[in-house]
């Protein structure tokens, strides 16, 4: 009752406020009615941008094999260094090539592909893992959660660089293993957040409940505390997200991570510094394209967090 | 009568710290309680703060375990929490919680939640469930449209009813109600304290109705407990208790209790500091803060015991004074 009371109030309102823009004909209260209408409605500009890129990204990281002008280690030394179409380049090299002759763009497309597998999957791993990690040590507290506390504490103390330097340098360097490696990145504030969450939970509210309906512990953290704590663990993933993109090509950069011949967006930027002056297209492909990637995992985190909360509407 | 369920003597301790390096400081939230209710009967737990009372309703639905006594439900000897046996019986009693808005999941509509009893102990099939939520929809009195609602689009009252069709689902025998009313406003208390006598009336529940408000308590209670600390006080009937409370906390809290016209007994202000469980203070727990203690009851425990009407009473002095008069 009353909430169709409320509903039919704001219909009234609103339709008010587009009387009395239309009436002034201001600018200011014409926009705002357009910005709320645009937030009750669905998505406003800039996630759509993000979407779309993202979606980009991820049919350029599937299709990468057919979109590929050429093969990336094709090597064409005598058209080293040609710069894109538009800075005195030919129509054969749209992005234009590197210090080998080899297509910057094909590289990218490739680099793409590595790059968001990586992200993605390290980013997958470390939210999985580390919310399994926080509700384990809500649910049997005692010792268990202490020893999960003094695991997250020991990830948290040490720079991840230097455990990822570490691990890199004694087993080797496979794709898998450096996924991996990325999912421990960053596990330890999933695992936060999902035991401080669950255990206020489990003290009062909708999980304790719950449970004294009779509920088994998988139903209350899978089925209750899991999608109301969601909205907190997509912000926090995709705040870690930009993150690893990052970590990892701050590791290629120093040579850890992918390893040539196979590229990733943080390789091309590390390779490409040495023709910064000479050829800067080499590292400002890649560079864009991570800065793009990130911002737009960001954008459309922060209105999900929104959308994913039934109070906010 | 049989009774429903049974504490006997149950004590709950919780430690407590105080300062960063200080030793833990054993707390006694309940204190030799022992209590029982038969079916489709009210037992109403009345107390300031702090003495107990949601404690003790935990440990009746077996949600904690008591350090001493025992806790029996129909007869047996409650499970321990967490087990299958546990969970099992968790259909036959149910808790009314005092936060409507926090014990129900704000992502999830109305209807699914109050299925969920129905869900979790494997209770009839779709259409059975959807069936039996409008039933019970309309036992508590909300239309059938809000079942699809979330709860913050509900108002306070319609919370709380939800809260009670979810506890009802599974036909529990035993609701302990904490407080269930305190967080909403007086013309819907009476609403909802009215919904439960008639919902205990039509499927004989036996009820354990936790509050602060005598007035309330003493309307739908068959049977008052008065706690004090951790400790039952005072026990007996709600009209005799309130007519005539035998113990001076009981006499001091009546007093409170704001009413129309001359007041029957003289507004007692309690003096002194609050009670602080971690700090009992010797003999009996009352006596730093009651006008009439004595030597005796600065020194010596009072047992609870009979007085000549049967109620029972936790003071030295009540006995005496009662006899003599």
């Amino acid at each position: 009752m009353s909430a169709t009371q409320i509903d039919g109030a704001t219909q009234i309102d609103s339709a008010g406020q587009i009387d009395g823009a239309g009436i002034n004909g201001a600018g200011i209260e014409g926009a705002v009615v357009v910005a709320a209408r645009q937030r009750r409605r669905g998505m406003p500009v800039a996630v759509i941008c993000a979407l779309v890129w993202l979606a980009a990204m991820l049919a350029v990281a599937l299709a990468a094999d057919s979109l590929r002008p050429y093969s990336i280690t094709a090597i064409d030394l005598r058209a080293r260094l040609q710069p894109p179409v538009g800075f005195g380049g030919s129509l054969r090299h749209l992005l234009g090539t590197d210090e080998l002759g080899r297509d910057v763009l094909s590289r990218l497309i490739e680099s793409v592909r590595v790059s968001v597998l990586i992200a993605f999957g390290a980013t997958a791993i470390a939210a999985t893992f580390g919310t399994t990690m926080g509700f384990i040590a809500a649910h049997f507290r005692g010792l268990v959660e202490q020893a999960v506390l003094v695991l997250i504490d020991f990830q948290a103390s040490m720079p991840f660089l230097i455990v990822a330097l570490a691990v890199l340098a004694f087993f080797g360097n496979s794709l898998p293993l450096l996924v991996a490696l990325m999912g421990l990145y960053g596990w330890e504030r999933y695992a936060r957040i999902a035991r401080g969450l669950a255990i206020a939970a489990n003290a009062q509210g909708y999980a304790a409940a719950v449970r004294q309906i009779g509920a088994r512990p998988l139903r209350i953290y899978l089925g209750h505390v899991l999608p109301n704590i969601a909205s907190t663990l997509i912000v926090s993933a995709t705040l870690s997200f930009p993150e690893i993109v990052l970590l990892e090509s701050g590791l290629s950069f120093l040579g850890l991570g992918v390893q040539p011949p196979m590229t990733s967006l943080g390789n091309m930027v590390g390779f490409g510094r040495e023709y910064i002056t000479r050829a800067p297209w080499i590292l400002l492909a890649p560079s864009v394209t991570i800065v793009l990637t990130t911002l737009c995992v960001s954008l459309l985190g922060d209105w999900l967090r929104d959308r994913l909360d039934p109070t906010l509407s | 009568m049989t009774k429903l369920l049974e504490l006997d003597g149950v004590s709950r301790t919780y430690s407590s710290r105080s300062g960063l390096f200080g030793a833990p400081i054993p707390v006694r939230a309940v204190d030799g309680v022992s209590l029982s209710v038969a079916p489709g009967r009210t037992l109403g737990i009345v107390g300031e703060s702090g003495c107990g009372k949601s404690t003790t309703g935990r440990l009746a639905l077996g949600l904690e375990r008591p350090d001493a006594g025992s806790v029996r439900f129909a007869g047996a000897p409650m499970p321990a929490p967490g087990t299958a046996a546990w969970r099992r019986q968790r259909a036959r009693m149910q808790l009314v919680f005092q936060d409507p808005l926090g014990a129900l999941d704000r992502r999830l509509p109305i209807a699914r939640q109050i299925a969920e009893p129905l869900v979790v102990h494997g209770i009839g099939n779709r259409a059975e469930r959807e069936a039996r939520v409008a039933a019970l929809l309309a036992d508590v009195g909300l239309p059938a449209e809000l079942g699809r609602r979330h709860p913050h689009e509900l108002s306070g009252g319609q919370r709380q009813r939800a809260v009670l069709a979810r506890a009802l689902a599974t036909n529990p025998s035993l609701l302990v109600c904490d407080e269930p009313i305190s967080a909403l406003d007086v013309s819907i208390q009476a609403q909802v304290v009215n919904m439960l006598a008639d919902l205990q009336a039509e499927r004989g529940i036996a009820l354990i109705f936790i509050s602060h408000d005598l007035k309330v308590v003493r309307q739908v209670s068959h049977e008052v407990a008065v706690m004090y600390l951790g400790r039952v006080v005072e026990q007996g009937d709600p009209d005799e208790i309130f007519a005539e409370p035998a113990h001076p906390y009981s006499r001091a809290l009546v007093s409170a209790v704001p009413s129309v016209g001359p007041r029957r007994i003289e507004r007692i202000v309690l003096k002194g500091d609050p009670p602080n469980p971690a700090d009992r203070p010797s003999g009996c727990a009352f006596h730093p803060r009651c006008p009439l203690a004595t030597a005796q009851c600065r020194a010596e425990s009072p047992a609870l015991r009979p007085l000549v009407d049967g109620r029972l009473v936790a003071c030295h002095l009540a006995a005496t004074r009662r006899l003599v008069a």
